[in-house]
């Protein structure tokens, strides 16, 4: 127990100071994660909007593949894309193994159905007489589309920050494919991985509540701008 | 919204009244915060960004990238050897990944690294064998300790070797093992290899040992299967390092730190180019004469004294390994 108020205060110590490994990691978490959950909004969103808006044969089967995947393991993501970028792998020639880059691609993988299951979720959430409406004002499929996702903007950010939550807080990738190389690939979770297993608890704590501390700043600041 | 529904709202226009009354109530209220929000989310997101190129840009060095076991990436002599090593040679970044001895070797065979660091001469023979690597340069040493709870209820205080002791454990733990248990790492790492073969000195591992009541597989990294013997009361084998990062956190003691059975010697073996195209041999070799030189050979018998109250590992200085 001592070791969670010895985490505290080194937490805090941490902060103050401004160390610079922390903010260093810290900011590349931020980064990595940032640009993850964009990359996947970005892909997720439009295709969600489409899956939701047609009606096609087999729609329910892509709903469920979907939502199956909320519960991929991130090691599995990790194996995978590792196979996939390593040097002697069918991409191999990027050199994207071990780089922050190929952190992303795999974070934005792992994120991808999540996001986009919550938002043909949030898009169930708008009134069919919406699109019949948009519809019969003479509003193009395009415009129809554009409509239906501003409608369910709230429900979407909801699930861009469950993305970006899972993408900040996963330490799988981290490590298969980032290889937790310091001042290159490391972030708080691989961190906190390897300050564990050396036996340094009270830090591994601090950088949880460093990430912890992060998640809040952001969740905050999106809530002041919904409620805007 | 209202832009966007204009285009021919006259042929319902009792809706488009009600419905533009709500929109318009809406866009009002969002209108010019919208924007407002737009432009700090933008800059927020650019300042990141602006950080992120900062830090993921690379100057132009030369990649070496070095793959090495958890037990030695953990004790963080190689952050120090690296430091020291990149003032040398400020052209070359080092990159250092780790895992388990065999995922470490794998990233070596499928050419994700230049350098491997490990501490198996079986599978490290085998690898240089398949022409993976080129030699081995054995560079230094420690022990493993085998370590118990205070009262010692297997009575192995005293015992010669590590072959003893763990007979000793044997006996007692056939007989009582409500009391007497031994944690294992259980996940073939070399520390895990190395238990299993003392094992295998004795009796048959896989019908008397592994699947007893007394025998507990942990299946993860030393630091946490410290802790669960810890918890336990249990007998367990660990690296020195990792046991003295550990030593203030648990009650156990080290009954045996010595002897040939438990040497744990750490080796550097460079990919072989020929083999691996991609394998940048050069700086693997600069690195490998720097871990042989005096100076990095003083790094290593002098690292830990300070935090742990004597050095981890014993350099080699230019002899064969023991």
């Amino acid at each position: 127990m001592d070791e969670i108020l010895q985490g505290i205060l080194k937490a805090l110590e941490l902060i103050i100071t401004l160390d610079p490994e922390v903010v260093d990691t810290t900011s590349r978490t931020l980064m990595i994660s940032i640009s993850s959950t964009l990359l996947a909004s970005l892909i997720a969103v439009p295709i969600g909007a489409i899956i939701h808006f047609k009606h096609f044969k087999g729609k329910r089967a892509i709903i469920n593949i979907i939502q199956t995947l909320y519960s991929i393991p991130t090691v599995l993501i990790g194996l995978l894309v590792f196979l996939l970028i390593s040097r002697s792998g069918p991409l191999g020639s990027l050199n994207l193994l071990f780089t922050p880059w190929g952190m992303i691609l795999a974070q934005a993988i792992l994120i991808l159905p999540l996001i986009m299951g919550f938002s043909i979720t949030a898009l169930k959430g708008v009134g069919e007489e919406i699109i019949d409406l948009a519809r019969s004002l003479g509003a193009t499929e395009y415009q129809t589309l554009f409509t239906l996702v501003s409608e369910a903007r709230y429900g979407i950010m909801a699930a861009i920050i469950l993305g970006f939550g899972r993408a900040i807080s996963e330490v799988g990738i981290a490590i298969m494919i980032g290889g937790n190389i310091r001042g290159y690939t490391r972030v708080i979770t691989s961190a906190m991985a390897l300050e564990t297993s050396k036996g340094n608890l009270e830090l591994s704590i601090a950088l949880g509540i460093i990430l912890l501390a992060i998640s809040l700043i952001i969740n905050t600041l999106l809530n002041y701008f919904q409620e805007k | 919204m209202i832009v966007l529904l204009n285009g021919g709202f006259y042929t319902n226009r009792y809706v488009y009244i009600c419905i533009s009354r709500e929109l318009e109530i809406k866009h009002k209220k969002g209108g010019t915060t919208m924007k407002k929000t737009f432009a700090i989310a933008l800059i927020i997101i650019t300042l990141i960004a602006t950080l992120g190129i900062y830090h993921l840009s690379n100057p132009g060095r030369e990649i070496l990238r070095i793959s090495t076991t958890t037990s030695l990436e953990d004790t963080g002599l190689l952050e120090e050897l690296e430091a020291q090593f990149e003032k040398k040679y400020p052209n070359i970044d080092v990159q250092i990944v780790s895992g388990g001895t065999g995922i470490a070797l794998e990233r070596g065979k499928k050419g994700d690294a230049d350098l491997i660091i490990v501490h198996d001469k079986k599978r490290e023979e085998e690898f240089i064998k398949e022409g993976y690597g080129t030699k081995r340069y054995p560079f230094a040493y420690n022990y493993f300790y085998i370590l118990g709870p205070a009262d010692d209820p297997a009575g192995i205080n005293g015992t010669q070797s590590a072959t003893e002791a763990f007979n000793k454990i044997l006996t007692v733990a056939e007989k009582d093992p409500q009391h007497v248990k031994f944690v294992s790492r259980g996940d073939n790492s070399g520390t895990n290899l190395k238990e299993i073969k003392i094992w295998e000195n004795i009796t048959d591992y896989n019908s008397t040992v592994r699947g007893s009541q007394w025998y507990i597989e942990s299946g993860s990294g030393m630091g946490d299967t410290l802790r669960l013997a810890d918890q336990k009361g249990a007998y367990t084998l660990s690296d020195s390092g990792t046991y003295l990062a550990y030593k203030n956190k648990i009650t156990l003691v080290p009954y045996i730190t010595n002897g040939s059975e438990l040497l744990n010697i750490y080796t550097a073996i460079p990919i072989n180019p020929k083999k691996i195209k991609s394998a940048n041999y050069d700086a693997a070799m600069k690195f490998i004469e720097f871990l042989l030189s005096k100076e990095g050979q003083n790094i290593i018998g002098k690292y830990g004294e300070n935090k742990y109250g004597k050095p981890l590992f014993t350099p080699l200085y230019g002899k064969t390994e023991p």
